[in-house]
């Protein structure tokens, strides 16, 4: 609680306690009326001061200006009928008082809660001075190169290389995945991992700003920005509603009378200003411009507490209506560390044939190319490399020793004019010829995530219609990992260019526009398709700043389940927005018809006001609490 | 040039208006108000004199909502 609430809490339980007492307390006229005026002030004093400032400002329609006239006009109507009734103008400002004391509260809470999940952010870094001291400074003024301490316990505050020692570390703020990760000397880490035991020196090679900890802690803050169609539509309804419901209570405290006169009946004035008033504490739109945002911010706090980054409350609306699920195979289905499975070479030997090929492969950052490498361990001698090229969809040629060697696809093959033979092993499978004649292969094979074939099943249970595959892989391969999987389609063989043109025409065969295509990736080489779909989601995206900014949606992981976790996330928050926008408009305009007959007095009006207004804020709450997505044994 | 302002205001209501507030200021690009992280982030115009425009904001901000509070 902050000074400003624990001094409202304190104003609203004296009112209450004077109400209370002025009830028994057998004073009548206007000693009467002078105590229950000064109930009135203490209660509403700074509602009465903004109302002033916003009439001086030429802001009216401010729900202050709405209460103070209220409030005000039920004290006249009770001196007017010398009624004595100051009661219902002071508990009208109370319960005003008391709703806006919970919402502040509610807003400040959740506030802290998710500012808690995302507590990433580092205070300092540790520089080592000449004589092994140690010295806290402001991570924006470490520079690039510099060697910076991380204790035991504390978060590494900068993107870096280990240099000095081994630790685990705990990525949880970041990624959800509670499992540590073990560190050692010439380890990439990130910022906003937390080191649980060693003592760990790390050279930084990016600056604070440009660090994965800051780009998050950006990218959530600037969320907010992006508004969905619910908030655009809230902010519209507001601008409208408000004045209509103003220059309604006018017309109905002037009007019927004035009619009634006309017609020669009594105008009975006190009735209609008294059901105008009613019209004016119903108008406040509060439930709905505080309960929305409220929602999306809880939605997206809850999400990145998973390891999920939203970019905007319009991604989690879009995601919430996704039908149809496109996935890149490797790196995203599959663990994307292939592993060379066999070498059947035509006239060399096996260690020969696999030496060439890891030669070729040695500059290509292609996944294929790293474990032909790491099957290749003594790959650093003293051949020499040449003139290397690598063909996106088929391959790399490079000179090596004199003797041109290309390694690749049956297309890469067929440019080469060399012959070549299938292989019965299911794989992906890379064909060697040296000098434009065959000297083998070697199968290298990707292992399926453990957790692959449960994502499509729950993807299927959380109402999407469609999953497809996309693979620049070998159609065996494919069709294999599609059965396993159970993907509804797959496409294999594509060019990176295939994968987009492909995209768009499963969002051309979508059944309504409202459906929405989802592209999963790992952000290599596939940022035109994440771009292109209607959402495109990254994964284990860590540290890879060009997937970041291609996707609405980055998980921070490489686990198809948070696909699964991300999905259900955005169901619950927009039904929960939908159960708002509903619950709130119908409990208005049904007090607004029951006040304009007179059925609804001014109580009913306060519960209109306040209690929609809380029973919206904690049912949008609810949108931070999700259960994990469990992983089957 | 943008900047980011941490800003103090009660209800989400009034950071709309302090958006619009901010956004129709002389020499202001773009803003945005994040009510949940109490944010304001403006975008400036080229070359101007960035804290005469947020004085500007802050006087307009003020105006539309009594009780906000700009950080600087």
């Amino acid at each position: 609680m902050s000074k400003k609430q624990k001094k409202n809490l304190i104003r609203i339980l004296i009112v209450m306690v004077m109400v209370i007492a002025l009830i028994f307390l057998p004073v009548t006229g206007w000693i009467r009326f002078g105590l229950y005026m000064i109930a009135y002030l203490v209660v509403g004093y700074d509602v009465l001061i903004k109302a002033g400032k916003g009439i001086i400002n030429r802001q009216p329609f401010d729900e202050s200006l709405l209460m103070a006239v209220a409030t005000i006009g039920a004290i006249g109507l009770a001196l007017y009928e010398k009624s004595g009734d100051y009661n219902e103008a002071i508990a009208v400002m109370l319960f005003y008082q008391i709703g806006e004391w919970f919402q502040g509260y509610a807003v400040g809470r959740s506030r802290k809660n998710i500012a808690d999940l995302m507590d990433i952010c580092p205070d300092y870094a540790n520089i080592e001075g000449e004589n092994g001291e140690l010295t806290e400074v402001d991570p924006d003024d470490v520079e690039i190169g510099t060697v910076i301490v991380v204790k035991a316990g504390e978060k590494i505050p900068i993107d870096g290389i280990v240099v000095e020692g081994t630790s685990f570390l705990d990525t949880a703020a970041l990624t959800g995945e509670s499992l540590p990760r073990e560190v050692k000397p010439g380890d990439e880490v990130i910022s906003g991992c937390i080191n649980q035991n060693g003592l760990l020196k790390i050279r930084t090679t990016k600056e604070f700003g440009e660090s994965t900890v800051s780009k998050v802690l950006e990218l959530i803050e600037d969320a907010g920005s992006r508004k969905s169609r619910s908030e655009n539509f809230i902010t519209k309804f507001a601008r409208v509603y408000t004045p209509i419901v103003v220059y309604s209570a006018l017309a109905l405290a002037v009007l019927p009378p004035i009619v009634s006169l006309l017609l020669g009946y009594d105008a009975s004035w006190p009735t209609w200003v008294y059901r105008a008033l009613t019209f004016l504490v119903i108008s406040c739109p509060c439930a709905l411009v505080v309960s929305i945002p409220m929602s999306f911010f809880a939605g997206i706090g809850a999400a990145s507490h998973h390891g999920i980054l939203i970019k905007g409350s319009n991604y989690l609306e879009i995601l919430s209506q996704t039908k149809t699920v496109v996935f890149d195979k490797t790196g995203t289905l599959t663990k994307g560390v292939f592993e060379v499975a066999a070498i059947h070479p035509k006239d060399i030997d096996e260690k020969e044939l696999l030496h060439l090929a890891a030669h070729a492969e040695r500059y290509s950052g292609h996944p294929i190319a790293a474990s032909i490498r790491r099957a290749y361990v003594e790959e650093a001698d003293d051949c020499s490399i040449e003139d290397v090229n690598e063909i996106s969809g088929q391959g790399v040629t490079a000179q090596i020793n004199g003797h041109r060697v290309a390694v690749g696809n049956k297309l890469l093959m067929q440019n080469e004019g060399s012959e070549w033979k299938d292989c019965h092993h299911i794989g992906t499978i890379l064909h060697i010829a040296i000098d434009g004649s065959y000297a083998g292969h070697i199968v290298i094979s990707d292992i399926e995530k453990p957790h692959s074939a449960q994502a499509i099943r729950d993807l299927k249970r959380s109402g999407v219609k469609k999953t497809v595959m996309l693979t620049g892989d070998r159609k065996e391969v494919a069709d294999q990992v599609a059965a396993d999987l159970k993907v509804d389609e797959v496409l294999s063989e594509l060019l990176p260019q295939d994968k987009v043109e492909n995209v768009e025409r499963l969002i051309h065969e979508k059944q309504s526009e409202n459906d929405v295509l989802a592209f999963v990736g790992d952000g290599i080489n596939d940022a035109p398709v994440l771009s292109r779909a209607d959402i495109g989601i990254a994964m284990g995206a860590l540290g890879s700043d060009a997937a970041i900014e291609a996707a609405d949606v980055v998980l921070m992981d490489d686990d198809p389940l948070k696909i699964v976790t991300a999905i259900r996330i955005s169901r619950k928050c927009l039904r929960i927005v939908k159960e708002n926008i509903c619950f709130s408009i119908i409990v208005k305009i049904s007090c607004l018809l029951l006040g304009a007959l007179g059925i609804a007095n001014m109580w009913y009006a306060i519960f209109a006001d306040v209690g929609v207004m809380v029973l919206a804020v904690l049912n949008s709450i609810r949108c931070m609490f999700l259960k994990d997505v469990q992983a089957d044994e | 040039m943008k900047k980011t302002y941490k800003i103090e205001v009660d209800c989400a209501n009034c950071a709309q208006k302090m958006e619009d507030a901010a956004k129709a200021t002389a020499g202001v690009k773009d803003a945005s108000v994040n009510f949940m992280a109490l944010k304001m982030k403006v975008e400036f115009e080229d070359s101007v004199d960035e804290n005469a425009v947020m004085d500007e904001v802050t006087k307009a901000c003020k105006k539309v909502e009594s009780d906000c509070e700009i950080f600087r």
